[in-house]
């Protein structure tokens, strides 16, 4: 099984207010359609973690590969470039754009791209979110839906690029039991039905109990 | 790779959502630039009409024969008395004619001259208005009526009447209102004048000269050469004054030096006789353009400020556009697209409210003895007003919405989504 996202030696410092090494030398991989969650105590360096992996953090040390392809050092437009077609995003705060309607959203990373027309890329996210039972609310502002609907709008547009691996940096932390299931059920369909690679951090065990496989981290460190 | 569709698309969105702000801003261009083009119309109008009052009137080089005392005393001429002390009391001017000798073949001269629109000869002498008993005195000046009316603005000054009647009508005069107030004259009334070496010619009156200024309007007034000539008794190349218009003012002072020494006549240029009249224009333009480079630069704030608050508000927007992909470069462009709208915007409704000011000022009365011609406010719209206007508001706008945009470049989205 090919190997999506990798991270070699990876080591990071926080310089303010006084140094402190956040992260000890990581290193693992996620392969092709895996489910992986990382799971650890606040603190212990799992969201920075995730920040380097999703190249928005680029002050690290070690090397990160995408799909095997050395990420490291490249300039910041190609890590845009990177994140808008290899990466998608699911945060706890749902983080859509409140002054745009659902499906403009949705479409928005596809517009960036501009691998394809205005209608195919409407046509998918018509897809993505028909997919996820939202399509009546595409209309919609994204002030105006709820949580989880909101939830379930980031996931939709994670997906719209058609991304080599999803992040989510607890996605089901700011839901409800009943929504945090449903959206485990999306991540989990994604992974066993499209072949996805899906990287989370959660503090719900639960959660990361059902996934294939748990990173722990304690301390900057993965835990064995 | 920006994208400009999807780029202007959020700038429109954000512009929209807060369409109270963005009013604001542009209004603050609009008022800017309407209040720019309002302020340097009316004021450039107002000195072109200051400048033509001086100068339309006014010959570039006036070349005549001063009546002067001779540099050198003939003593001085003397060998004899070269080491002594001399000094000549009650020193007079030289006897000499107040004609310029050869006016006609000079005219003919600076009439070939490429640098010379026009040269025009006229004759002035000291005349006495007779009205019953009373003599008032005044000036009459000989002059080629239709010539003078083209190149020095004439037409202008003559309240009634033509140029053309007083060069069609022999014996004509054109009386200055002042005089015909005085004496109570209408035209084709008959005027005597009487030259001061005697007689008494009756001259016709063809209209009403009004300088607007009440001074000369009282004592001046015009005819035709061969006229004056006639009543002087000279002959017909009798000339006291030559007017030399230019097509290039600044060749004034070169062309008057040249003049000077050519023939040996006193000649002076517009500069040195209207030289405090050219420090007032300046100081007048560049106070006009204080004040508008002034409204200009708050304006600029303005948005700078409204754009500044909205970089804040969108701070989350900024991150999760960076999360998605968009660059910051993008996220900047997204910025500054939304202050160019603004500038657009504001500006050309600017433009619209400083033509539609300047339009009704020229609608307004605006009478004054001084200026017979002009019957409303002198406005001066000059396309390359609105043009500057309208570059400055894309300008400043530029500037306003550089530094908060280069912000909204350099947010880390880390950071932001870490602190929620």
């Amino acid at each position: 099984m090919s190997i999506v996202l990798e991270a070699k030696h990876i080591n990071k410092y926080f310089k303010k207010p006084v140094m402190f090494h956040v992260l000890k030398d990581i290193n693992f991989q996620v392969k092709k359609g895996e489910f992986v969650s990382i799971m650890g105590k606040s603190g212990c360096g799992k969201s920075t973690l995730l920040y380097i992996l999703s190249t928005m953090d680029t002050d690290y040390e070690g090397e990160l590969f995408l799909n095997n392809k050395l990420v490291t050092e490249q300039n910041r437009e190609y890590l845009s470039y990177l994140r808008n077609k290899h990466i998608g995003f699911v945060f706890q705060f749902h983080y859509l754009l409140s002054e745009f309607s659902v499906l403009e959203n949705v479409m928005l990373p596809a517009k960036k791209l501009a691998e394809k027309s205005h209608q195919e890329i409407e046509n998918d996210a018509m897809e993505k979110l028909k997919m996820l039972n939202i399509d009546h609310l595409a209309k919609k502002r994204a002030s105006r839906i709820s949580g989880g609907e909101k939830q379930r709008v980031a996931i939709a547009r994670a997906l719209i690029n058609n991304p080599s691996i999803i992040m989510g940096d607890e996605p089901t932390g700011n839901l409800d039991s009943h929504n945090a299931k449903n959206v485990f059920n999306i991540f989990e369909q994604l992974s066993n039905e499209q072949g996805l690679s899906l990287l989370v951090v959660t503090h719900d065990e639960d959660f990361a109990k059902k996934t294939d496989r748990i990173i722990q981290m304690e301390d900057g460190k993965i835990m064995v | 790779m920006a994208n400009w569709s999807v780029i202007l698309n959020i700038a429109k969105t954000h512009l929209l959502t807060k369409i109270k702000q963005t009013s604001t801003a542009a209004l603050g261009v609009t008022f800017g630039i309407g209040a720019y083009i309002t302020l340097v119309c009316f004021m450039t109008g107002l000195n072109g009409m200051l400048d033509d009052l001086i100068l339309n009137q006014t010959p570039h080089i006036h070349v005549y024969n001063e009546i002067e005392p001779s540099k050198k005393q003939p003593i001085s001429i003397y060998d004899n008395v070269n080491n002594s002390f001399n000094i000549v009391h009650s020193i007079k001017p030289k006897l000499s004619q107040k004609k310029i000798h050869n006016a006609l073949p000079i005219i003919k001269y600076l009439e070939d001259n490429t640098d010379v629109r026009g040269a025009l000869p006229q004759i002035k002498t000291q005349i006495f208005y007779i009205a019953g008993s009373i003599e008032l005195g005044g000036n009459l000046t000989g002059i080629n009526a239709i010539d003078e009316a083209i190149f020095f603005n004439m037409g202008d000054y003559i309240v009634e009447g033509s140029a053309e009647a007083l060069q069609n009508t022999d014996n004509g005069i054109l009386l200055g209102i002042g005089i015909a107030k005085k004496m109570s004259l209408k035209v084709g009334d008959r005027v005597q004048i009487s030259p001061i070496n005697g007689g008494i010619f009756p001259l016709r009156i063809v209209g009403f000269y009004q300088s607007g200024i009440a001074d000369l309007d009282a004592i001046q007034s015009f005819t035709n050469i061969k006229t004056v000539q006639r009543i002087l008794g000279k002959a017909n190349n009798y000339i006291t004054d030559i007017n030399v218009k230019l097509f290039d003012i600044e060749q004034a002072v070169s062309l008057s030096k040249k003049i000077e020494q050519q023939f040996g006549l006193s000649a002076i240029d517009i500069k040195t006789a209207n030289a405090q009249f050219e420090t007032g224009t300046t100081i007048r333009n560049l106070i006009t353009y204080a004040v508008s480079i002034t409204l200009l630069i708050v304006a600029g704030f303005g948005i700078y400020n409204i754009l500044n608050m909205l970089i804040y508000e969108k701070m989350n927007d900024i991150a999760i556009l960076k999360a998605t992909g968009f660059s910051g470069k993008d996220v900047q462009l997204i910025f500054m697209s939304q202050a160019m709208i603004i500038g657009f915007v504001g500006g050309v409704l600017g433009l619209f409210i400083g033509y539609g000011l300047v339009s009704l000022i020229d609608t307004i009365p605006f009478q004054t003895e001084a200026l017979p011609t002009v019957e409303t406010y002198p406005i001066n719209m000059n396309p390359l007003f609105f043009v500057i206007g309208f570059s400055f508001a894309m300008f400043s706008t530029f500037l306003a919405g550089y530094l908060p945009s280069k912000k909204a470049k350099k947010i880390d989205p880390v950071k932001i989504i870490r602190g929620q």
